[in-house]
């Protein structure tokens, strides 16, 4: 049962990564603006910048 | 792994808002196709009625020349895909007559950039227009028009654009000038409030939820063993786990719950039991008693209560944060104002900021502008429209030599004035020295929160020190441990909670109906009101949109000739005029007369007419004076009048049929000359004031307030802004929630005017379940202290009760407000 040490502390430090990233996501200003990309993703890419295939 | 897929849960909820603006997308495509099947021609760019067939390119109908100029182009840039994303995605622009010279002025520019280097710049605007795909996808092709442009990027909420250009090949001015091109003036003010929003101090709410959601999911994972029970050869775990528990709480209390720590210490301090004291205590207690019980092996300690209690409230806190992005509650004067002005000095035109505009300058306003400063007439024929800031809907028409106060439009040709006072000592701006603005919000209504919480603190602290009396002597160790156990218990987590959960669900349902409230005390603030002052223009009546009436019979070949004359007129009533004959062919002008302020004097075909007030056409004053009219004579023929009478809001009736249950006043600005038509809505004739000026509404407001009356205070324009202030809940009333409206507690969209009624019962309601939730979370407590006095309360009973109160209020106010608001047919 030992081995359940070595879990906790693998799955602590596991969600703690996650915990960072987050902290990071929301420093850096990912979460500023969760509406504007939903939009963006549904216009098309400009027709004219495709090269016309010969 | 509870975390791992938490993120993964809240990052796919993101995702979400993509199929709404799909569907939303798709809707708006049927109904605009719908549309198109009516007979009217529209303008290909806004969608305006197009009156006039002059302005076509190809097969393409425009209202004006800046709609078809814009297409143009967008043509010749190939950004035409604009128009397929949504239908007449553009706003009107048949008043192009926006001057930019001013952001040449360097204190200017310097104070709307962001940042600057030698090689780019980076700048903010915020474009009210901003509201399809379209615009989004046009705003980031700027670059496609000017290369200079470096990266644009658009937050569709906050309606903003965010840009990086190199200003040696584009200036400022330019770069302003180009978005006005393609339709998306940027507003510019004095009153930066993009900047104030921006630079607002960077909260950590929801850092603050991650830490507490992260140590609250791991400690009841560890804790799940110790409900389960534990087997005697598994006991060094429990210590272990134990530990574990307290690592996880420290940040729980120290990062997380900080806030309430200071929250209830300033309270302490300024002598107010607010409900953060015994939050803050209750927390306290709960570390302490986790602390003491795992070092002295006594108990496993109460650390997923904790965790889960302030995961909780964070989560409440978070709730009631609601924000508009692109609402300002506390506009005043400085964003109705321009940035610079133009004034002459050696007979050259220059702009100065507002700000060092001094005494004696002499300034030029031109049609459409703001005088920003009282000032003497000096040159030109001025004809001022007040409407904003006396209430006065007529413009009135000004001789040399007179004072004009800051705040009027000038509507005709340009005018020269001389400063006489500094903007800051203006007569408007005078207004907002009043102690009205400067006061503390203290006669603000309490919330329900406060008024319970002092009790509830008292009533607490006087159980828990009763129940550690009565065991102290017998038992000094259960004392203490009663007396913990009902401080942890009876901790208002429910209470803290049903305020904000029922207040967010009704906010957004307000929300919904166009109605913003500045923050969630509003609508416990609004349930109080028993008065209700209204102003008049531009509150119950539609600002512009007057109805008209025609008063003759007109062959077609008379209307074509008064539409030919009309057609040349920016003149409001000339352009109404227009819009009622609709589209008849246009005849050849050969002599042309606007008098400002009367009509028009013209020959078209030969024929002489004349279109005008009494005074112009017949010579006489017109006596009628509830309505204005427009006379026609045709070749000294007298054929009748068109009659615009104002046109009152939708519903103003349903808002006046309050009045048993509420007192209603009226205050105008205006001349009493609506009178007898209000007298209709407003029964008693004591209700009604005119000739009010700004500060006799204030006075009033206070007047009434002194008689112990909770007044309600709908208004528009700057006029109101006093009263607005003061009253215990200001409304500003518009018809475009972009466009400026003075500082209040709420912005109620024009259209929802005759939901007003609606809104003040839901309000009602709502406090009603704040009370009724309060007592489902007093019968939990009720119910944790039968457990807590005996001292016997086992950490499973903590945490089991703690989030099943939680869920139980959060569940029932939301569906309690959700009905509530079907009942008033809100949703």
């Amino acid at each position: 049962m030992s081995i359940l040490y070595l879990l906790i502390v693998c799955s602590v430090s596991l969600a703690l990564i996650f915990l960072g990233a987050f902290f990071w996501a929301q420093r850096s200003g990912q979460n500023d603006d969760l509406y504007t990309p939903s939009m963006r993703m549904l216009l098309d890419d400009d027709e004219e910048e495709i090269p016309p295939e010969k | 792994m509870t975390q791992v897929t938490f993120l993964v849960v809240a990052y796919h909820s993101l995702f979400i808002p993509d199929i709404a603006a799909l569907l939303r997308n798709i809707f708006c495509n049927i109904r605009i196709m719908a549309n198109a099947f009516l007979e009217k021609t529209i303008c290909y760019h806004c969608g305006d009625d197009v009156i006039s067939g002059d302005f076509v390119i190809e097969d393409k109908q425009f209202c004006c020349h800046g709609c078809k100029s814009v297409f143009q182009i967008l043509s010749e840039n190939k950004l035409c895909s604009y128009y397929n994303y949504n239908q007449h995605p553009g706003a009107t622009r048949t008043r192009t007559d926006k001057r930019f010279d001013y952001l040449s002025e360097p204190s200017i520019v310097s104070e709307l950039i962001d940042y600057t280097d030698k090689q780019v710049t980076i700048v903010t605007f915020y474009i009210p227009h901003i509201h399809c795909s379209s615009c989004l996808w046009l705003l980031e092709q700027l670059n496609k028009i000017n290369p200079a442009v470096h990266y644009c990027r658009v937050d569709f909420l906050k309606k903003q654009l965010n840009i990086r250009f190199d200003h040696h090949k584009l200036s400022l001015q330019q770069l302003v000038e180009l978005l006005d091109d393609i339709g998306y003036e940027p507003l510019i003010s004095l009153q930066d409030i993009i900047k104030k929003q921006n630079s607002a101090p960077k909260d950590n709410l929801v850092l603050q939820i991650a830490v507490a959601g992260f140590c609250f999911g791991n400690v009841m994972l560890l804790s799940f063993p110790e409900y389960f029970g534990l087997s005697v050869y598994e006991q060094s775990f429990k210590h272990f786990f134990g530990w574990l528990n307290i690592l996880f709480a420290l940040p729980v209390v120290f990062f997380s719950g900080r806030g309430y720590f200071v929250s209830a210490w300033q309270n302490l301090r300024a002598k107010v039991l607010s409900i953060d004291f015994p939050l803050a205590l209750g927390i306290a207690v709960l570390f302490g008693r986790t602390v003491i019980d795992v070092l002295t092996h006594t108990g496993p300690g109460f650390g997923d209560t904790l965790c889960g209690l302030v995961f909780f409230l964070l989560l409440g806190k978070f709730v009631q944060k609601k924000t508009y992005y692109h609402i300002s509650f506390e506009r005043d004067y400085r964003s109705f104002f321009p940035v610079a002005v133009h004034i002459i000095e050696d007979a050259t035109e220059r702009p100065v900021p507002l700000s060092q505009l001094k005494t004696g300058h002499r300034m030029v306003i031109r049609n459409n502008e703001i005088i920003p400063a009282d000032a003497i007439l000096l040159k030109g024929e001025a004809l001022i429209d007040f409407s904003f800031v006396t209430g006065e809907s007529v413009p009135v028409g000004k001789t040399l030599g007179e004072i004009i106060y800051a705040g009027g439009r000038q509507t005709g040709e340009a005018i020269e004035m001389e400063v006489i006072k500094p903007v800051s000592q203006s007569y408007l701006t005078q207004l907002w020295n009043n102690e009205a603005f400067t006061r503390k919000q203290d006669n603000r209504i309490q919330t329900f929160n406060e008024k319970v919480s002092k009790y509830f603190t008292i009533v607490l602290l006087t159980i828990a020190f009763a129940a550690l009396i009565f065991w102290l002597p017998s038992d000094a160790k259960r004392g203490f441990a009663a007396f913990t156990a009902v401080l942890i218990v009876a901790c208002p987590c429910a209470l803290a909670l049903s305020t904000p959960f029922t207040m967010s669900a009704a906010l957004s349902i307000f929300d919904r109906n166009h109605f913003y409230l500045k923050n969630t005390r509003v609508v416990e603030q609004m349930a109080e009101i028993d008065t209700i002052v209204m102003d008049k223009t531009g509150t119950i009546t539609t600002g512009d949109n007057n109805s008209v009436k025609i008063a003759a019979v007109l062959t077609d070949a008379q209307k074509a000739l008064i539409y030919s004359a009309c057609i040349n007129s920016m003149h409001p009533l000339s352009r109404m005029i227009c819009q009622y004959l609709g589209n008849t062919n246009k005849l050849k002008i050969s002599e042309y007369m606007e008098v400002a302020g009367k009509g028009i004097i013209a020959t078209v075909n030969g024929h002489k007419l004349r279109l005008g007030s009494g005074k112009l056409v017949l010579n006489i004053a017109d006596d009628a004076v509830n309505m204005t009219r427009v006379h026609m004579l045709i070749d000294n023929k007298y054929l009748g009048f068109f009659a615009f009478a104002h046109r009152y809001r939708d519903g103003l009736k349903g808002i006046t049929a309050l009045s048993p249950a509420y007192q209603l006043f009226l205050l105008s600005g205006d001349q009493d000359h609506e009178r007898a038509e209000l007298s209709g809505f407003f029964k008693d004739g004591q209700q009604m004031y005119f000739n009010q000026s700004p500060q006799d509404k204030l006075d009033f407001i206070q007047a009434l307030q002194q008689k112990g009356e909770k007044v309600m205070m709908i208004g528009d324009g700057l006029n109101d802004s006093g009263a607005l202030k003061q009253s215990s809940l200001g409304i500003a009333v518009t018809d475009n929630v972009n466009n400026f409206s003075p500082g209040s507690d709420a912005i109620l969209d024009g259209k929802s005017f005759n939901k007003l009624p609606s809104f003040l019962r839901f309000s009602k309601d709502t406090v009603s379940i704040i009370h009724f939730s309060f007592l489902i979370s007093l019968t939990y407590n009720l119910v944790g202290l039968s457990y807590a006095i005996t001292g016997k309360l086992s950490p499973l009973t903590a945490a089991i009760l703690m989030p099943l109160s939680t869920v139980t209020i959060i569940s029932f106010t939301s569906l309690a407000t959700h009905l509530a608001a079907k009942r008033r047919k809100l949703i």
